[in-house]
C-alpha cells in the first residue's frame, strides 16, 4: 500500500532538510480567504525583523497584491501564482526556496492559498502549522473544517478587534470545537489591526524558534 | 479542488509500476480513502475519469474503499468509533486521543494487464 501523496511527501522531506540544514523555521500560515494572513506577516515583519532574517513565499491565485504589500515591509518574497491550483504544494514551495536562497533566513513564512479544504492533504516540509480563524467567519469552523483544523499547531483567532460588534463568536466555543477534533493547540487571539495578542504571537514563534536550536538572534 | 492534483499523482503513480513489471496497462485500481484524508471520494472519481485518458490507466475500474473513523483515549485506553467532527473518547468523552483510522488515502491493489 502506498499513499496517493507519497512523492509530494517525498519532496517535503527535501525541503525540511534544506530548511534544517540552513537552520530556518519555515510555518505554514493557512486560512480561508481573507482571514488576516497578509496583515498578520506585515506586523509581524515590522516587530520581528530588527531580530530575524525573514523570508516569505507567498501563494496568490491572481494578483501579485500580497506580494507587494510584504514585500513593501523590505523583506525577501517569492510568489507562487497558482492558476487555478487552490494549495501549495512541495514542488512549489522548493522551486520558491531556490529562488531566495542567496540570503540567509531565520524565519521563514509560507502564506497558503486562502482555502479551508485543499492544502491541508499536501505537505510543504513547514515545521509548524498556524491556522488562522476571523472572528467574521463564526466560531464553528474547527467543527465544518476537521481535517484542516486537526493538524495546526497554533489556532490564532484573527481580527479580535470585531468581537464587540459581533457578539456570535464566542472564543471559548472555538477552543471547544477544536477539542472536539481531538486537537490540543494553543489558541491565541490576535489583532493585526490594534495589536492585540501580537507578543504572545511573537513569543509562540521565538519559543519554537528557540526549541528548534536555532540561534535566538542574529549576530549584528 | 486539490482531487484533480490527486488524480495526477495517482496516474503518474500507475504510469511507473506499469513501467517497473513491464505490464501494458491497468485493469483495476483500489484506493482506500478515509473520511479525514480530506479528500471527496465523488471529486476524485470525477478528477479520475477526466484525466486518465491517453494514459495506462484508460479503461481500468477504479474501486473506492471507505475507512472509518476510530481514536484510541490517551486517559482511558478505550478505542471508540468517532465522526470527523468529533474525535473524542466515546468512553470518557475527553479529548486527548489519537486517530488510529480515517485519514487515509491509500493506493491498496492494483490488477496490471499484460499482453494486447
Ligand atoms: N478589523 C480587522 N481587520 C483586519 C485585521 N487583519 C486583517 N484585516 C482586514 O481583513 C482584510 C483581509 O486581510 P488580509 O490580510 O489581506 O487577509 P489574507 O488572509 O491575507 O487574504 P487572502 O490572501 O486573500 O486569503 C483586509 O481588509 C484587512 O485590512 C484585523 O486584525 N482586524
Ligand atoms: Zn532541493
Ligand atoms: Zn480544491
Ligand atoms: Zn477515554
Amino acid at each position: 500500500m502506498r499513499g496517493l501523496l507519497c512523492e509530494n511527501d517525498r519532496a517535503a522531506g527535501h525541503n525540511r532538510r534544506h530548511f534544517d540544514l540552513h537552520q530556518t523555521l519555515a510555518i505554514n500560515l493557512m486560512s480561508s480567504p481573507g482571514a488576516g494572513k497578509t496583515a498578520l506577516l506585515e506586523a509581524s515583519i515590522e516587530a520581528l525583523s530588527a531580530t530575524f532574517r525573514i523570508a516569505v513565499i507567498v501563494g496568490d491565485l491572481e494578483t501579485d497584491n500580497d506580494a507587494r504589500r510584504i514585500r513593501a515591509k523590505g523583506v525577501p518574497v517569492v510568489q507562487i501564482t497558482t492558476g487555478s491550483a487552490c494549495h501549495l504544494d512541495a514542488a512549489m514551495v522548493h522551486d520558491a526556496w531556490h529562488q531566495l536562497r542567496n540570503e540567509p533566513v531565520d524565519l521563514l513564512f509560507i502564506e497558503n492559498v486562502g482555502n479551508l479544504v485543499c492544502p491541508a492533504s499536501f505537505a510543504l516540509g513547514q515545521h509548524a502549522d498556524v491556522i488562522l480563524l476571523s472572528v467574521p467567519e463564526g466560531d464553528d469552523k474547527p467543527a465544518k473544517y476537521p481535517v484542516m483544523f486537526r493538524c495546526a499547531d497554533l489556532m490564532l483567532i484573527t481580527k479580535i478587534d470585531l468581537l464587540p460588534y459581533l457578539a456570535d463568536f464566542v472564543p471559548e466555543r472555538a477552543q471547544r470545537y477544536m477539542n472536539e477534533i481531538g486537537n490540543p493547540a494553543p489558541t491565541l487571539a490576535t489583532s493585526s489591526r490594534d495589536g492585540t495578542g501580537m507578543d504572545e504571537w511573537f513569543g509562540w514563534l521565538r519559543r519554537l524558534h528557540a526549541a528548534q536550536g536555532h540561534p535566538a538572534e542574529v549576530a549584528t | 479542488m486539490h482531487e484533480l492534483s490527486i488524480s495526477r499523482a495517482l496516474l503518474d503513480q500507475l504510469a511507473g509500476l506499469v513501467r517497473q513489471h513491464n505490464a501494458t496497462g491497468v485493469s483495476a485500481i483500489t484506493l482506500c480513502i478515509g473520511p479525514l484524508s480530506g479528500i471527496e471520494p465523488a471529486l476524485l472519481r470525477a478528477a479520475y475519469m477526466q484525466s486518465r485518458k491517453q494514459t495506462v490507466a484508460e479503461h481500468a475500474d477504479l474501486i473506492i474503499l471507505p475507512a472509518a473513523v476510530r481514536v484510541l483515549c490517551q486517559e482511558c485506553a478505550a478505542v471508540s468509533e468517532a465522526t470527523p467532527a468529533r474525535l473524542t473518547c466515546a468512553a470518557c468523552a475527553c479529548s486527548r486521543t489519537r486517530l488510529l483510522s480515517g485519514d487515509e488515502m491509500l493506493l491498496e491493489s492494483v490488477d496490471l494487464e499484460f499482453g494486447a
